[in-house]
C-alpha cells in the first residue's frame, strides 16, 4: 500500500471542495473495495477523504410517493429498511444477494454503486488491463474470461460490474443525486451513470473527479410484482454469474456487462404484448461472446423468462 | 523391536480408558488461546528486538531467465535495508535433482536467473517497516527473457510418462477380462489443479544470536524443516531452532517451507536483526504447492449379477519440470472392491507450472471422484442399489495383496449410514423428486484412506505439583493435536486434564514427524502413550523405595493412577506429595514408537460411507448440498469433537471439490486465474446445509499400541463423488469434469434438449 494522507470530512460541500483542491484524492465510505485495492496497489490515491460520516445516511419518504436514499446509508440498513422491504423487495433481495454479511455491514448505497470490477485481470497486476493501466491490452479477451461482459463489451475490456443492488436500482428506475466538485448539486437516471468501456475503461461512470454521490432517489414502485434472481458458483459471498431483476415490466440484468445492464429491448417487446421468452430472447439478440463466457447467454436465457413470471406471479399474490 | 502381536495383547491406559478422557468431547486445548487472539502465530511472534520486514517480489512470466537486473532504486527507496536476488544472495546449500517428503535437503532461494513458474519468487526486499519493503519491493526493476512453455494439462496428455521407479500394476488379465464382460462402464474423468488455501500464509519470524537461529514459522514437519533448513543455511542443525506452535491450517501445503523461512533467516543473519516474511494470498497460489490436476480413465466390467470381473483405472497426472510428485490417484482402487482381473496406474506430464504436491488426502481425494463415480454409473446400468453393488464387491482380503484386513467395516459403514440417512427413500430413476425450483437427488460413495505408523518419541514430565507435562516435535495444524496429547497424558498418569501442558511445534523436544497422511495421532499418540508408561514405571520404583510413602515395598504392579492419586489396594498418597519429596525438580521419562515389524501382513486401511441429499435447479444449472452424513471406521476414537470436526471439515472440502473448487490456468501467462478467496470459491456456510459424522464404535488393535487411526483424510474420500452422484440422481445429467458449475450443467442439460 502506498502511504497517503486522511481527512475525515463533516459535510458534503467540504468533501467536495477537498477533492476538488487536492490532486489524487479519492473518498472513502465502507471502503470495503478500496482498500483492497489500495493493498494491491491497483489503487494508489494520494489522499483520502473519508465521507461515511456525512449527514447523508436517512432513507427519506419523497413527495411522489418514492424513497430518497441517503449515499452513506448502509447495505444492511437498507435492505432491512421496512418500506423498502414493503415496496422494493427487488432491492432487498438483490442487496442480500451480494457480498457477506460483514461487507453488507460496512459498504454504503454510493460505494456500491462505485465498486470496480473483479475481473481477475484487473486484478493480477502481472497482467495486461486496459482499465488498471490504459493501452497495456486485455488480458480478459483471449484469457479466462468466464465472468466476462456478454453485452456493451469492447475490444478494449469486457469486465462486468460487480453490484447486485444496482442491477435492482436500474429495473426500478433509480436516479442519482450528486454533489459536483464545484458545489453543484446535479441528478441523473441511475442508467447514465455508468459507462461503457469503448476505448476508455479506465473511465467508469460520467462522474466528474471529486464529484460525490449524495443520495439515489427512488421513483414510486412500477405496478406489478418484483424479483431478483442471482446465479452463482456458491450459496453466499460469490460474484454473480448472471443476475436478473424484474420490477414490474422494468428489466436489468446483472454480471454480464460494464454497467447494469437495463434490458431495454425486452421491456420493449413485453410492452409490445411478448411473451418473457420472447422478450430475453429479443435482448440477448444484441449478446456477444469470448469463449467461456459463452453459457451467460444460455444462462440469461433459461433465467430471465423464469424470474419474469416469477415477478409477475409475486405481483399477482400481493 | 515392536510388533502388531504384541500391541493386541497388551493392555494399556487408553484402551481401559478408566477415567473416560479417550473418545470424550474435549474442548481445544488451545482453543481460547486462538478465539481470544492471543495464540501468536509466527509471524505475531514478538522477537528479542524489533524486527526488519521482507516482502519477495514474484516472476511474472512461466519460463525463462532474469536477462537484467536494475535493484538501485529499490535499494535507495525509504527503509530499504537489503535487497536481494540470484545475482547477491548470499551462498546456500545445493538444490537436489529431486525432493522427497521424508530426506532433508537444502532448499535454496534466489539460486539461479531461472525462472520455473509463474509467481517463482525472484528477489526480496528487506526494510523498516513492511509498508517501506512494499514500497521498495515495487521498485525491484527485473528484465525477463521469456521461453515458450507448455502450460495447459489438457493440451498435453499424450505426453504422460510412467512416473520414475513406478509401474502400472496388473493382476489377471484386464483387457481380456473386460472385453468378456456383458456390463460396462468406460468413462473419463477430470478434476481441476487446487490450492491449499489455508487461512494462515506462510510467514516466518527469524532471529539469530551469535551462531544460533530461531525461527518461528508456520510448517507441518518440525525435524524435516529443522534438517534441511540447516542443510539449507550451510550450518549445524544443533544452531536451528525451530518453532511452529500454531498453524493455521497445513493440508500437506506445508509439509515442506519455502522461501518465507530461507530468506527470513539469511536476512536476519545478514542485517544482524530480526526479520519477519510472510507470503502474500496471492503468493500463496502460486508460489506454494498444488494439488495437480488429473484426467482419470475408469473402465469397469461386471456380471449382470454385479460381480466386478474387470477393473481398471488410469490417471494422468501433471508435475513441475524439475519435480516427481505423482497424484497417485489410482492406489486407492488397489484396495476398495475385488475384480479378478485389475489395472491400475499412473501417467506425469511435466509442464511448466507451480510446484505440485500433497494436498489433504493426495490420490483418494481425486481419485474417487471417478471410481466411486463409475461404481454409481454402473449400479444403475445394472438395475441395483448403489449401496448393494458395493457390498456384491466386498473382498474378503485385500483385493491385490491377498492380506488380511485388519479390521474392514465398510459394509457396516454403507448400512448404517443408509439406514440412518433414509436411503430407502431415494428414488432409482433420476429426476423424480421435486421441491419448487429444486430437483432433489440422493447419491452415496464409499471412502477409504491408508492407515500409517511413523517412528517417533516424546517425553513425560511430572512435576512437584503433579503437573504431567508432555513435550514432543509434534505439530498441531488445525486438528487437535495438542488436545489429544493432552487426552492420552491424562488418562495414562490418571490426572485431571487441567493437570496436563502439551508443549510441541519445537525442534528441541523430541522429534516426531509431523503432521499428514493422517498419521499425526496415531504416531505421535503412540509415543506419547510409551513415555507415559515409562513414567508410570518410573513412579512405580520410587513409591515403592520411598519409606516414606504409603505404597512403600510395592507390589509395584499393582499400582494404580486416579485423579491425582497413586494407590495399591488402600494404601494411598497424592501423586505430587510422592514427587515433591522425592524429585522436587521433576521427574522425566521418555518413550518412542516404531512400525511394527510386521505390520505388512495386514492390510490397514480406514473406511467410511457418505450419503448427501441435493438439490439441482435445472434451470440455472445450481447446485446445493441440502444434506450429507458420512459413517466413518477409522478405529478408536480419542476425541469425539476433534475427530468429528475433521471428518466434516473434510466432507465439506469433497462438497467443494464437486461444485466449486479449483483453479485455471491462463492459456498465454502460465498463471492461476483464481489468486484470492474470493475468486476461488471454498464452500461457505450456506452451501452446507445439514451436515452429520458418525464415527463407528470400533478399536483396530493391529494399528498401533492404541487401537487408533487417522480421520484427517478420510473425511475428503469419496464425499464428492456422492455429490456427483446425487446431482444425477436429482436431475439426470453426469457431469465428468470437476468442479460442477452452473455452465457445465447447463452444457450437460443442453446437450439433452432441456
Amino acid at each position: 500500500m502506498r502511504p497517503f494522507t486522511y481527512e475525515r470530512a463533516t459535510d458534503a460541500a467540504g468533501a467536495v471542495t477537498s477533492a476538488a483542491a487536492t490532486p489524487g484524492s479519492k473518498f472513502i465510505a465502507g471502503g470495503t473495495n478500496l482498500l483492497d485495492l489500495m493493498k494491491l496497489e491497483i489503487e494508489q490515491p494520494a489522499h483520502l477523504i473519508d465521507v461515511a460520516r456525512l449527514p447523508l445516511a436517512a432513507i427519506e419518504d419523497a413527495q411522489d410517493g418514492g424513497l430518497r436514499i441517503g449515499a452513506m446509508v448502509t447495505n444492511s440498513h437498507l435492505a432491512a429498511d421496512a418500506r423498502v422491504r414493503a415496496r422494493y423487495p427487488v432491492l432487498t433481495q438483490a442487496i442480500v444477494a451480494g457480498g457477506s454479511g460483514q461487507l453488507r455491514n460496512k459498504a454504503t448505497t454510493g460505494g456500491n454503486l462505485l465498486q470496480r470490477t473483479r475481473c481477475a485481470y484487473f486484478y493480477d497486476t502481472a497482467k495486461p488491463c486496459n482499465k488498471r493501466q490504459p493501452g497495456s491490452g486485455c488480458g480478459a479477451l483471449e484469457g479466462l474470461n468466464r465472468n466476462s461482459a456478454i453485452f456493451g463489451g469492447s475490444h478494449a475490456c469486457i469486465a462486468t460490474h460487480p453490484s447486485d443492488m444496482a442491477v435492482a436500482l436500474s429495473a426500478l428506475g433509480a436516479s442519482v443525486e450528486t454533489l459536483s466538485p464545484h458545489g453543484e448539486a446535479r441528478a441523473f437516471d441511475l442508467d447514465d451513470l455508468h459507462r461503457l468501456p469503448g476505448e476508455t475503461p479506465q473511465i467508469e461512470t460520467h462522474l466528474i473527479a471529486g464529484e460525490l454521490i449524495t443520495a439515489v432517489v427512488l421513483p414510486p414502485p412500477p405496478s406489478g410484482g418484483q424479483v431478483y434472481r442471482k446465479v452463482r458458483d456458491r450459496a453466499s459471498y460469490a460474484a454473480g454469474l448472471a443476475s436478473i431483476a424484474v420490477a414490474g415490466d422494468q428489466v436489468a440484468l446483472g454480471a454480464v456487462a460494464h454497467k447494469p445492464w437495463r434490458a431495454r429491448l425486452a421491456e420493449a417487446a413485453l410492452a409490445a404484448g411478448g411473451s418473457p421468452t420472447e422478450a430475453i430472447a429479443a435482448e440477448l439478440a444484441g449478446a456477444s461472446e469470448n469463449g467461456r463466457n459463452g453459457f451467460k447467454i444460455s444462462l440469461v436465457a433459461r433465467l430471465g423468462p423464469v424470474a419474469i413470471a416469477e415477478a409477475r406471479n409475486n405481483g399477482s399474490a400481493a | 523391536m515392536s510388533s502388531v502381536i504384541d500391541w493386541e495383547a497388551a493392555s494399556n491406559p487408553v484402551k481401559e480408558n478408566r477415567a473416560g478422557n479417550i473418545g470424550k468431547a474435549v474442548d481445544r486445548y488451545e482453543g481460547p488461546l486462538k478465539v481470544t487472539g492471543t495464540a501468536p502465530y509466527a509471524y505475531e511472534v514478538a522477537p528479542p528486538s524489533p524486527p526488519a520486514y521482507g516482502v519477495l517480489v514474484s516472476a511474472p512470466i512461466a519460463r525463462g531467465r532474469i536477462a537484467a537486473i536494475d535493484i538501485a532504486a529499490a535499494q535507495a527507496s525509504p527503509g530499504v535495508l537489503l535487497v536481494w536476488t540470484h545475482a547477491n544472495a548470499p551462498a546456500q546449500g545445493p538444490r537436489p535433482a529431486r525432493y522427497d517428503f521424508f530426506t532433508p535437503a537444502p532448499r535454496p532461494s534466489l539460486d539461479s536467473d531461472q525462472v520455473h513458474y509463474f509467481g517463482q519468487q525472484v528477489a526480496v526486499v528487506v526494510a523498516d517497516t513492511l509498508e517501506n519493503a512494499t514500497a521498495g519491493a515495487a521498485l525491484v526493476n527485473l528484465t525477463f527473457e521469456e521461453d515458450a512453455s507448455s502450460v495447459i494439462f489438457h493440451d498435453h496428455y499424450a505426453e504422460g510418462v510412467q512416473p520414475p521407479g513406478e509401474s502400472d500394476v496388473e493382476i489377471g488379465d484386464f483387457e481380456a477380462g473386460f472385453a468378456a464382460a456383458p456390463v460396462k462402464i468406460d468413462d473419463v474423468w477430470r478434476s481441476p489443479l487446487q490450492n491449499h488455501c489455508q487461512m494462515e500464509p506462510c510467514a516466518t519470524t527469524a532471529w539469530w544470536e551469535g551462531d544460533k537461529l530461531t525461527v518461528h514459522t508456520s510448517i507441518q514437519m518440525v525435524r524435516y524443516a529443522q534438517n534441511s533448513l540447516a542443510e539449507t543455511l550451510m550450518i549445524s542443525n544443533k544452531n536451528v531452532h525451530l518453532l511452529t506452535r500454531y498453524v493455521g491450517g497445513g493440508f500437506g501445503g506445508k509439509g515442506s517451507f519455502y522461501d518465507d523461512l530461507v530468506l527470513a533467516s539469511l536476512a536476519a543473519r545478514e542485517l544482524r536483526r530480526p526479520v519477519k516474511i510472510a507470503y502474500s494470498r496471492q503468493q500463496m497460489m502460486h508460489g506454494t504447492v498444488h494439488r495437480p490436476a488429473t484426467e482419470m480413465r475408469v473402465r469397469l466390467g461386471a456380471t449382470a449379477d454385479g460381480k466386478l470381473t474387470a477393473m481398471s483405472m488410469m490417471t494422468t497426472t501433471h508435475c513441475d519440470r524439475r519435480g516427481n510428485f505423482t497424484e497417485h490417484a489410482s492406489n486407492f482402487a488397489r484396495n476398495l472392491y475385488a475384480a479378478p482381473n485389475r489395472l491400475t496406474g499412473h501417467r506425469l506430464v511435466r509442464l511448466d507450472l507451480p510446484v505440485a504436491s500433497a494436498m489433504r488426502a493426495p490420490g483418494e481425494a481425486s481419485g474417487t471422484l471417478s471410481l466411486e463415480v463409475a461404481m454409481d454409473e454402473l449400479a444403475e446400468k445394472l438395475g441395483m442399489d448403489p449401496v448393494e453393488l458395493r457390498i456384491r464387491n466386498e473382498p474378503p482380503t485385500d483385493p491385490e495383496t491377498g492380506k488380511p484386513f485388519s479390521i474392514r467395516q465398510l459394509v457396516r459403514c454403507m448400512r448404517e449410514g443408509a439406514q440412518t440417512f433414509g436411503w430407502d427413500k431415494r428414488q432409482p430413476t433420476p429426476g423424480q423428486v421435486r421441491d419448487g425450483r429444486w430437483l432433489v437427488g440422493l447419491g452415496m460413495a464409499a471412502a477409504i484412506r491408508g492407515n500409517f505408523l511413523l517412528p517417533a518419541k516424546a517425553s513425560f514430565t511430572v512435576d512437584a505439583d503433579g503437573v504431567i507435562t508432555v513435550k514432543q516435535g509434534m505439530t498441531d495444524i488445525g486438528t487437535g493435536t495438542y488436545t489429544v496429547l493432552a487426552q492420552i497424558a491424562a488418562e495414562t498418569l490418571g490426572v485431571p486434564l487441567g493437570d496436563v501442558r502439551v508443549e510441541i511445534g519445537d525442534s528441541e523436544l523430541p522429534p516426531a514427524p509431523g503432521s499428514g497422511g493422517q498419521f499425526g495421532a496415531a504416531t505421535a499418540g503412540s509415543a506419547a502413550l510409551d513415555a507415559g508408561m515409562n513414567l508410570r514405571k518410573a513412579i512405580a520404583e520410587i513409591a515403592i523405595s520411598d519409606p516414606a510413602s504409603p505404597l512403600f515395598g510395592g507390589p509395584s504392579e499393582q499400582i494404580t493412577f486416579q485423579d491425582g492419586v497413586i494407590a495399591i489396594a488402600n494404601r494411598s498418597e497424592r501423586l505430587a506429595d510422592l514427587i515433591r519429596r522425592n524429585r522436587p525438580d521433576g521427574l522425566t521419562a521418555d518413550g518412542e514408537v516404531r512400525p511394527a515389524a510386521d505390520a505388512s501382513q495386514w492390510s490397514s486401511h480406514t473406511y467410511g460411507a457418505h450419503y448427501v441429499e441435493v438439490g439441482v435447479d435445472t434451470v440455472t444449472g445450481e447446485v446445493r448440498t441440502r444434506r450429507m452424513l458420512g459413517v466413518f471406521a477409522a478405529g478408536r476414537i480419542l476425541n469425539w469433537k476433534t475427530a468429528r470436526s475433521q471428518l466434516t471439515g473434510g466432507m465439506i472440502w469433497g462438497v467443494g471439490s464437486a461444485l466449486t473448487e479449483g483453479n485455471s490456468v491462463d492459456p498465454h501467462h502460465g498463471s492461476l486465474i483464481n489468486q484470492d478467496l474470493a475468486g476461488y470459491l471454498v464452500p461457505v456456510q450456506a452451501d452446507i446445509g445439514e451436515l452429520d459424522a458418525v464415527m463407528l464404535d470400533e478399536v483396530d488393535d493391529k494399528a498401533n499400541p492404541m487401537g487408533i487411526k487417522g480421520v484427517g483424510e478420510l473425511g475428503i474420500s469419496g464425499a464428492g463423488a456422492a455429490v456427483a452422484n446425487a446431482i444425477y440422481n436429482a436431475c439426470g445429467v453426469r457431469v465428468r469434469d470437476y468442479p460442477i458449475t452452473p455452465d457445465k450443467l447447463i452444457a450437460a442439460l443442453e446437450a439433452q434438449g432441456r
